[in-house]
């Protein structure tokens, strides 16, 4: 039984769980062989209102609390991880941005269409030099007129190509360096100069649509600047927590999918005469499992639920992604180990789980970056 | 037009059952889901309103967890719901049908449709006793239903085939899995249901006493299907299988 939800996730929850079983589940294998973006279950998903789950009904969201939000990718990448994680960057840090920074204008112009699924949102701040250390980008911006001319590329963006528009983050003071002199824009698919380039070829997740960014002299209204113009770090540091909560329940809705596969299978399947569960070696490995799966539900539930009630969650948002995503990696594996061979082959869900559980533990800032945040919160405390 | 919906929420259809120390039904840690066929009426009712305009009412007999199927009812789009709580362990079809009358009474309506039998007790007697006891007509397993100038045509399963019929409203009609494809709730929806009146009432609201509406069927026990046995191979020759097989048809399955 999970923790104690209200009528309203409860109901949500049920739906997105028939949703996933009747719509999203028989397609996931498609979708991982033929590397196509799910626009079948994004129309889907945007027909039930499920691209704006925590955007406040005024701009077209469906107005529920974060943990709702949570829910549904949980309940999502239990079949589809990369569904999943396509409406996690598109809300956490495609969306929120411009609700949180954004003018009325910006808000008006852009929310409505992100909130409705009729746009999907994109994420741009890693570059091939600058990963962990977001702050040592180099993508450039300089004011012509009205506009800023931007110059640089991202890579390991997701919903590349896809998305309509680009949360990006820019240097516009230039010989700046650090957290400082970085300007965040609103990058819209159709900018002159903006050109979406090659598309990674992954381990997993091959259904979101992983690219590079180029920015050749492309020019972005000034207007779309936002926040201030040099708080860009900013903007880019208050998405973080939301982010990685996002991808904790990524990671958790993983182990739990692989899990559900290895426990049907471990009763069914026999050998030396009786159900593999009943050997004792298999038995104690789904009881693992299902122990890590239930503390990292804790771990994610309670970030989202101290987000929801505006406290201080930074260092339980990274506990959170890091056990949860750890969780999945580690699930994962022992749900291909006890499906033994058919659990290695195509068949069975399990390995495109595995492979898709490990980018998990490596983006929204990577398990070892989720360590030092939790230690540096420790020395403060 | 006016939709009174009949509902009962039941167990998961995935659910294990299981019998108590007391040989009753296990409800303990059981899912409840709203009865499939219930839902099929729920999702016409909703259908027949955005054609024809109107309101839609879910009515059901049961505890507080009702109002969990009572409240999806409402997020798929119908404007009010009804719960009656009997306050009794043991109901049987008269009870529900009594009860559920006496509720659809109070309240405007033009059809009452209900699942043709709920996947748990699979009595299919309820929506027809409520009719009886309204004193309407009722066309039962509907597979197509079509609204128009006060009358409705209705197309039901019979062996074999199909039969079309028409009916007067008001009527009763019970849904048969292919009447439609149930919608799932949309976040809006789910967000707007808990702005939506949903009535609890007693027997005594309803002007009942317990007297009324004490079932006239009894449960005298439950019992689960045995497990099924292994197979078994008798092995040997033709003659002699053939001879140890009715020896043990005889003597241990004592069934010739």
């Amino acid at each position: 039984m999970p923790l104690h939800l209200t009528e309203d996730q409860k109901l949500m929850r049920d739906m997105v769980r028939r949703l996933v079983q009747n719509e999203i589940a028989p397609r996931a294998a498609y979708y991982d062989r033929t590397h196509e973006y799910p626009w079948e279950n994004i129309k889907k998903m945007s027909e039930l209102g499920l691209m704006g789950v925590p955007i406040p009904e005024e701009w077209g969201g469906a107005g529920c609390d974060f943990l709702s939000y949570i829910i549904t990718i949980e309940e999502i990448s239990r079949a589809c991880a990369s569904t999943g994680v396509i409406l996690a960057v598109h809300t956490s840090v495609g969306t929120m941005p411009i609700l949180l920074f954004g003018t009325e204008e910006q808000k008006k112009k852009y929310i409505p269409r992100l909130a409705s699924g009729e746009i999907i949102g994109a994420f741009a701040l890693t570059e091939p030099g600058a990963g962990s250390d977001a702050a040592s980008l180099t993508t450039s911006a300089r004011l012509d007129g009205a506009h800023y001319v931007v110059n640089g590329s991202k890579i390991f963006i997701s919903n590349g190509g896809a998305a309509g528009v680009y949360i990006t983050f820019v240097r516009t003071e230039p010989g700046s360096k650090g957290y400082q002199g970085i300007t965040c824009l609103i990058v819209e698919k159709d900018t002159p100069g903006f050109y979406i380039g090659k598309r990674e070829e992954k381990m997993g997740l091959h259904a979101d649509h992983t690219t590079e960014l180029i920015f050749e002299n492309a020019r972005v209204p000034r207007e779309n600047v936002l926040g201030m113009e040099g708080d860009g770090f900013r903007v880019a540091m208050a998405l973080l927590d939301g982010g990685r909560i996002g991808i904790g329940a990524q990671g958790l809705g993983i182990a739990q999918g692989a899990f559900d596969v290895a426990l049907e299978y471990a009763r069914q399947r026999k050998q030396f005469g009786r159900p593999i569960i009943e050997q004792q070696a298999v038995g104690f490995m789904l009881a693992d499992m299902a122990t890590r799966i239930d503390a990292a539900r804790a771990l994610v539930y309670r970030a989202a639920r101290l987000k929801d009630m505006g406290l201080p969650h930074a260092k339980e948002a990274s506990m959170a992604k890091m056990y949860a995503t750890d969780t999945a990696m580690e699930v994962t594996t022992n749900a291909v180990q006890i499906l033994g061979g058919y659990g290695y082959c195509k068949d069975y869900p399990v390995e495109r789980m595995m492979r898709d559980a490990k980018v998990t533990q490596i983006y929204e800032g990577t398990n070892q970056i989720q360590r030092l945040v939790i230690a540096k919160n420790l020395m403060k405390e | 037009m006016n939709i009174v919906v009949c509902m009962k929420q039941t167990f998961d259809t995935e659910a294990k059952i299981a019998l108590d120390a007391n040989g009753k039904i296990n409800k303990q840690g059981v899912s409840l889901i709203m009865n499939p066929y219930c839902e099929f009426a729920v999702e016409e009712a909703l259908r027949i309103k955005e054609k024809h305009g109107g309101e839609v009412t879910v009515v059901s007999v049961g505890g507080p967890e009702a109002q969990d199927a009572l409240r999806q009812a409402l997020a798929m789009g119908a404007d009010k719901a009804v719960l009656v709580d009997p306050g009794m362990e043991e109901v049987d079809e008269f009870t529900t049908a009594t009860i559920l009358a006496k509720a659809i009474s109070g309240l405007q309506y033009d059809i009452v449709l209900g699942g043709f039998r709920a996947i748990d007790d699979g009595s299919a007697q309820v929506a027809g006793r409520v009719a009886e006891i309204l004193g309407l007509p009722v066309v039962n397993v509907v597979t197509k239903l079509e609204i128009a100038d006060g009358k409705a045509t209705a197309t039901k399963e019979i062996e074999g085939g199909s039969q079309v019929l028409e009916v007067a409203l008001p009527a009763v009609f019970t849904a048969q899995k292919g009447l439609n494809e149930p919608r799932y709730p949309s976040m809006k929806g789910i967000m707007q249901a808990k702005k939506k009146p949903m009535e609890k009432k007693t027997l005594a609201d309803l002007g009942l006493d317990a007297g009324q509406v004490a079932p006239k069927v009894k449960a005298l026990s439950y019992f689960l299907p045995s497990a099924r046995a292994a197979g078994k191979i008798i092995p040997g020759e033709p003659a002699d299988a053939a001879r140890d097989l009715v020896k043990a048809l005889r003597e241990e399955a004592k069934v010739i």
